[in-house]
């Protein structure tokens, strides 16, 4: 029957009747736009659907999702996220953060959420910066970066999200960017159907207080490459570079002058080392271009999975027990 | 296994009644001391004397051997009336080694009973235990009845036919030990030789060991001549009954199982290790087959808002923590405020602000557990009275939180944790079953449309078509549930907040009085300070005192009633295990000029203390 009712759904569905209060432009929207677009097409009943999120601009996502929705607090998603699942692994969980959010304050719950492999799907508003309390650096901010906090500019180094992601050993980590609406309906896809913890880092623009951070990915063709599994990795508006391996490390070449495809690094998302993944998510202007796309993608037990299969095998092996069984379990004694 | 209390078989040589004893066995952390302390428990609980204990021991994992710090002690009471308290002072210690003697007899009332393992006295330990001349021969414990017994040679005569190394044949002395208190005191070996069968399942030699050197303790007592009565202590008259002991944990445990079966909901515990709280996160993940679910999280933020998700998603979401933790969870309780989830929150407090005396006990957590959150953010706050008593508070705890909608936070501690006490086995069919109620009619539904009597929210649960909505810690718009920033309503949802929890005194019992509803002195307490001051009180009345005692498991709300009984007496005494928590409640709450008895020194109180200063007071 939920079958039926998820056959016949649409981007409509998905719209609650709440009025969205981004700033206009805001790249949030798109994001918001492409969750509702892409959900329909999955096959998983609207009520099955939970929205988690922290505190910031993007943390009101939830508000707009026509389904369950869970506004937690600041950093916090992951952990109310991860009661929700464990308790009732039919749902199909998901948390909006942002890089403050996910990364300052809820760092350590970003952390052991992609360890433990938890199955549920984050997705990291990434405008390297703090929107909500109007534009402190934040920890994806660059060195220098001057904001309302760092006038003299950040002495912070960044953390990068993707390799946060892939050091906790993601099994699914991806990068996308809010203006590129194909690819990023590409990526919620593939992250919506990945079971086990699917981390996507989604260049958002701040209009507001980090306007055109991510220009320079947007605009130069030789700025982004975009990986596709299986295939070399090349870029440029002709397609005439590529990312080669070397001692180790990788190196970006042109094509030609006896340099081919072939000898170009092949992606491969379901590589067991991240090493590469990791290499690849590292990858920043100006030597490189930035690696949209999904970096990793793994099949392996997930936490829910793995509690579930203890319960049953507890159930199995010790059987049903009644309340007065269970409190007479231990030693007792009767008093005549 | 079940068995009953028989009666142990009369022995030779003169036996003297008692009533009641208190022994402390104290020894070094690697000396077996809590196991022996649990293993006269039991006994004496089988052939039906009544029990309390307190379990004492290093924050330390392994304190140096010999070293005042790594000193592990165990008191027993037990008796053949009623026994409340783990006792005031030991009538008998039981030291094995010269740290152990030093810490304890500070203790000790004059001629009480010392037994020492003086093959322990060498003077190396001596050392350690920073004596400077033996206290077995320089007369320094002359107050007192000294027994000296060389227990590890005596030990390792009983096991020189044991196959098992030295190491492991000296480790059986704990049990030789007991063997002796158990001629000495008059109670059965069997009930310890059956658990030694089960401990050592499948390693015949050690079980052997054990056996041995605790029969051979019992035929020390009998024919080593060393004493020359030994004592009986009648049966208490018990309710008859099914029991079993337990310990505040272990009854915490069984009360958020019983709760999630009774509320025929599943149960999701989330923790951070921390002691005393630990034993609780043990104790669960052994229920895996009735379908509990034990989350071992990043920290104490983390495990309270994966039960506030877990509340969220329609399951029975408990956490459980000591003080530092229940302060970490502040946050997320402030938003279990705001979304109105039932979430059980288990504090089991321990001495101190900060990291603190991690193993000692206090209950100082009382204003963080009612305020310790932004804003007006009233939860409900239950404390059990005893060990067995954490059964049943949590079972109320569940209903409360899922009658209401409303977090609960319990506020055990580490006596009442570790402590036990006998338990008379209630029978399922006696408990309240929990009635959990999932909306089912989607026309109308709004999140925070209210129960008119409880003023409690639906709680609809996500997967349930028809009922998609969202909740967060952003004020809510009455009865929609919309995020909201209307002055007029942040008031009126400030207010509704408040009165739900009010409300709920209609539904819990008046406070009780033991003694007389009126007099001179009115005994105010709350948690685990109830079996001494009960005790104390009691006592003042039998010599002719106007003492009444009240017991709050309810701490908010109070009791209806509770300003009432307050006025029928001349003065209010509030003995805490803190600096004047509940007295400051009282006071604001009541106008009474509520006096305090306030003991911060990580230990409960005694009963003695108490009668002392009921005595100032009248
Ligand atoms: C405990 C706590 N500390 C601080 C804040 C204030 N705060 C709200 S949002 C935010 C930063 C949000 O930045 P980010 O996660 O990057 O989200 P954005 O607003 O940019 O989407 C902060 C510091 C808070 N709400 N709670
Ligand atoms: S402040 Fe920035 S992130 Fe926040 S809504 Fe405005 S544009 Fe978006």
């Amino acid at each position: 029957m939920s079958e039926e009712r998820s056959a016949a759904l649409s981007r409509k569905d998905f719209v609650s009747d709440q009025e969205v209060r981004w700033c206009p432009g805001c790249g949030d929207y798109s994001i918001l736009a492409q969750t509702q677009k892409v959900l329909p097409s999955i096959g998983i009943p609207r009520e099955k659907y939970v929205f988690v999120s922290g505190i910031g601009c993007s943390s009101r996502f939830p508000y707009y999702m026509n389904t369950y929705g869970f506004h937690t607090i600041h950093g916090r998603a992951p952990t109310v996220a991860t009661g929700i699942k464990t308790a009732n692994p039919d749902l199909s969980v998901w948390i909006a953060t942002g890089d403050g959010d996910g990364l300052s304050i809820g760092g350590n719950h970003l952390l052991h959420t992609i360890r433990r492999n938890l199955g549920v799907k984050i997705l990291l508003f990434n405008n390297r910066i703090y929107g909500l309390t109007k534009g402190q650096y934040s920890p994806t901010s660059g060195l220098g970066k001057r904001t309302r906090s760092s006038p003299m500019g950040s002495v912070d180094y960044p953390v990068h999200p993707c390799c946060f992601a892939l050091a906790a050993d993601g099994t699914f980590v991806a990068r996308t960017i809010d203006s590129d609406t194909k690819h990023l309906a590409m990526v919620l896809e593939r992250a919506a159907r990945h079971e086990g913890t699917a981390f996507v880092e989604i260049y958002q623009n701040c209009v507001i207080f980090n306007d055109g951070a991510f220009d320079s990915v947007e605009k130069g063709d030789d700025r982004a490459v975009h990986l596709v599994d299986g295939e070399p990795i090349v870029f440029g508006a002709n397609r005439e570079k590529g990312i080669r391996r070397k001692d180790g490390a990788l190196e970006v070449v042109t094509l030609g002058n006896g340099v081919g495809e072939e000898d170009l690094l092949v992606h491969r998302e379901d590589e067991p080392d991240p090493g590469i993944a990791f290499h690849l998510a590292r990858m920043d202007a100006p030597s490189f271009p930035v690696a949209l796309g999904v970096l990793r993608s793994v099949r392996r037990p997930t936490y829910e999975e793995m509690v579930e299969e203890q319960i049953r095998r507890a159930r199995e092996e010790k059987g049903p027990v009644d309340l007065d069984a269970l409190l007479r379990g231990g030693e007792c004694w009767e008093i005549k | 296994m079940e068995r009953s209390a028989e009666q142990p078989k009369t022995r030779s040589g003169p036996i003297e009644e008692v009533e009641q004893v208190v022994i402390r066995f104290a020894g070094d952390s690697g000396d077996g001391m809590q196991l022996t302390g649990s293993q006269f428990t039991h006994t004496s609980a089988v052939i039906g004397n009544d029990i309390s204990t307190l379990p004492d021991y290093p924050a330390e994992i392994r304190a140096p051997a010999g070293s005042l710090p790594g000193v592990s002690s165990f008191q027993i009471h037990f008796g053949s009336t009623d026994v409340q308290t783990p006792g005031d002072q030991p009538d008998v210690l039981v030291a094995m080694n010269p740290a152990a003697l030093k810490v304890h007899l500070p203790d000790l009332p004059r001629n009480a009973r010392v037994l020492v393992n003086t093959d322990a006295f060498t003077p190396q330990n001596l050392k350690k235990a920073l004596y400077e001349s033996n206290p077995l021969e320089d007369g320094s414990l002359a107050d007192f009845q000294v027994v000296k017994i060389p227990i590890t040679t005596l030990n390792a005569q009983a096991l020189k036919e044991s196959a098992l190394p030295k190491k492991q044949t000296d480790r059986c002395k704990n049990f030789w030990a007991l063997g002796l208190l158990y001629w000495l005191y008059d109670r059965p070996l069997e009930p310890t030789l059956d658990w030694i069968r089960g401990q050592f399942a499948g390693k015949a030699e050690l079980a052997e060991a054990n056996a041995t050197a605790l029969k051979a303790g019992f035929v020390y007592g009998e024919v080593g001549e060393v004493f020359t009565t030994h004592y009986k202590v009648r049966k208490a008259s018990i309710e008859p009954g099914l029991y079993r002991k337990v310990s505040g944990n272990e009854a915490l445990v069984l009360g958020c199982v019983a709760a999630s079966l009774l509320a025929d909901t599943p149960l999701l515990y989330a923790s951070y290790p921390i002691t005393p709280a630990s034993d609780v996160l043990h104790g669960l993940a052994r229920y895996k087959h009735l379908g509990v679910r034990t989350v071992q999280s990043e920290d104490e933020i983390a495990a309270m808002g994966i039960a506030l998700g877990a509340a969220f998603a329609g399951h029975l979401g408990v956490t459980g923590t000591s003080g530092p933790g229940l302060a970490l969870k502040g946050e997320m309780l402030g938003l279990a405020v705001m979304t109105e989830l039932p979430v059980v929150v288990l504090d089991i407090q321990r001495a101190g602000p900060s990291t603190g005396l991690p193993t000692k006990t206090e209950q100082s957590d009382l204003l963080l557990g009612l305020f310790g959150r932004s804003g007006d953010s009233p939860v409900v706050v239950l404390a059990p009275a005893t060990p067995a008593d954490c059964f049943a508070i949590v079972i109320e705890a569940f209903r409360i939180a899922v009658k209401y909608m409303v977090p609960v936070v319990v506020l055990s501690d580490g006596y009442l944790g570790n402590g036990a006490e006998p338990w008379k086995l209630p029978r399922a069919a006696d408990l309240p079953k929990i009635d959990v109620r999932h909306p089912n009619e989607p026309k109308g539904f709004m999140p925070y449309l209210r129960d008119p009597r409880t003023l409690a929210r639906p709680w609809a649960v996500p997967g349930t078509p028809g009922f998609e909505h969202r909740i967060g810690g952003i004020e809510k718009a009455d009865k929609s549930g919309n995020v909201n920033y209307d002055p007029a309503n942040h008031q009126r949802m400030t207010e509704l907040r408040l009165r739900k929890v009010e409300g709920i005194a209609g539904d819990i019992p008046e406070a009780a009085v033991e003694g007389p509803s009126q007099g001179d002195l009115l005994l105010l307490t709350w948690g685990s300070t109830y079996g001494a001051v009960s005790q104390a009180a009691k006592k003042a009345r039998a010599m002719g005192r106007s003492v009444g005692h009240v017991h709050l498991r309810y701490l908010n709300p109070f009791p209806k009633n509770l300003g009432d009984v307050l006025r029928g007496y001349e003065k209010v005494l509030v003995p805490e295990n803190n600096t004047g928590q509940l007295r400051f409640l009282i006071r604001s709450r009541y106008l009474i000029d509520a006096f305090g008895m306030n003991k911060v020194a990580g230990q409960p109180f005694k009963i003695r203390e108490v009668l002392a200063k009921i005595e100032e007071f009248i």
